[in-house]
């Protein structure tokens, strides 16, 4: 059994919150993508994260020490117990939309997987080591499109560049550091926010002036998904990721 | 040989036709055919698509448009005449158990 370690447990509980929450939204693209092939590209990604969300939610659990498995913390919590940050739940919309959301957080969780494959917790960086390859296809997988919808026709552009404005503001969030984070950078298990953030800053800088699109300017900048608040969107989602395990307690293929 | 435009789905985007090397050694070998709207876009999806289970290590797309196939009414005279060479096999000799691929 491993050692309680609750701040090593809270950390993954964001991160797996992150992955899994995501993971539910790619999963409304089935059967719904522009394209077939698209289809089973987004069901990649989401299986992909949702792998890592089991793995960060079960390594949550035993630093816990608390007793509580995968599948209690994905459907037994509500929501202020879920701490992804708001960008991860944030309605698909089109799909432009979509792949603003994915460029800006597989940018982000490329140099954090990049980081973590060095952690200090020998558990979390055997999750990173696996999870940097993973996410290096997202983020050429959204580089890609975002490429060709925002330097497509004038319609995919005018799209594009909505998708972005949209999502950006949200992006803030991933930077934010607090006191949990200080000490975890200070032992070394966690990557330090603010020094993804120019490495985050230049991938996307890349794209969008490859996209012909340009980097939104907003001052507003909501938080607090990792302190439980949630944006009006999240409840839906939870509903339906919990329904049938509620429903039925312990059901099993 | 038609000149004609790609073939194109109601995406707007055109046929491609891919090929799968399963293992170092072995050949590219076809697998199915996908639609991209260009040739990056078309690899990432063959990898999305075809090697999913973990099929290949190498792929090429090649645009369907682009692959000059063999036509029926020209069958009798492109293989007909291969029929009755039974020594071309190598049917008159044994191959050593280690000889794979052949």
């Amino acid at each position: 059994m491993a050692v309680q370690d609750l701040d090593v447990a809270a950390y993954c509980l964001r991160l797996g919150d992150d992955a899994l929450v995501l993971a539910q939204r790619l999963c409304e693209w089935a059967a719904r993508s522009p394209q077939l092939e698209e289809d089973v590209a987004l069901m990649n990604l989401a299986l992909d994260l949702l792998g890592q969300s089991r793995s960060l939610l079960t390594l949550a659990g035993e630093r816990e020490g608390a007793g509580r498995d995968e599948d209690d913390l994905a459907f037994l919590r509500d929501e202020p117990d879920f701490v992804n940050a708001q960008l991860m739940e944030l309605d698909n919309g089109d799909f432009g939309r979509t792949m603003a959301r994915q460029l800006l957080v597989s940018a982000w969780s490329l140099p954090l997987w990049d980081a973590l494959v060095t952690s200090t917790d020998p558990d979390l960086a055997a999750i990173a080591g696996k999870a940097v390859k993973e996410v290096a296809y997202h983020l050429d997988h959204a580089r890609s499109w975002v490429v060709r919808l925002g330097d497509g026709t004038e319609e995919s552009h005018r799209r594009m560049q909505a998708g972005l404005d949209e999502v950006w503001p949200y992006s803030f969030e991933l930077f934010e550091s607090d006191d949990l984070l200080q000490r975890l950078v200070e032992r070394g298990v966690a990557a330090d926010p603010a020094a993804l953030q120019p490495i985050w800053l230049a991938t996307v800088s890349e794209v969008v002036a490859e996209a012909t699109l340009s980097l939104p300017e907003t001052d507003w900048r909501p938080a607090g998904g990792r302190r439980g608040t949630h944006t009006e969107a999240f409840g839906y989602l939870l509903a339906e990721l919990q329904h049938l395990h509620r429903s039925h307690p312990g059901v099993s293929w | 040989m038609s000149t004609s435009q790609p073939p194109k789905t109601s995406s707007g985007s055109p046929l491609w036709e891919v090929f799968v090397r399963s293992k170092r050694g072995l050949s590219h070998t076809h697998a199915g055919s996908l639609h991209a709207p260009d040739a990056h876009m078309a690899l990432r999806n063959a990898r999305d698509l075809f090697t999913r289970r973990q099929e290949g290590v190498s792929i090429w797309v090649v645009r369907a448009t682009d692959v000059v196939a063999s036509s029926p009414d020209e069958k009798d005279p492109f293989f007909d005449p291969a029929g009755d060479k039974v020594y071309r096999h190598p049917t008159f000799y044994d191959v050593p158990d280690e000889v794979q691929h052949i």
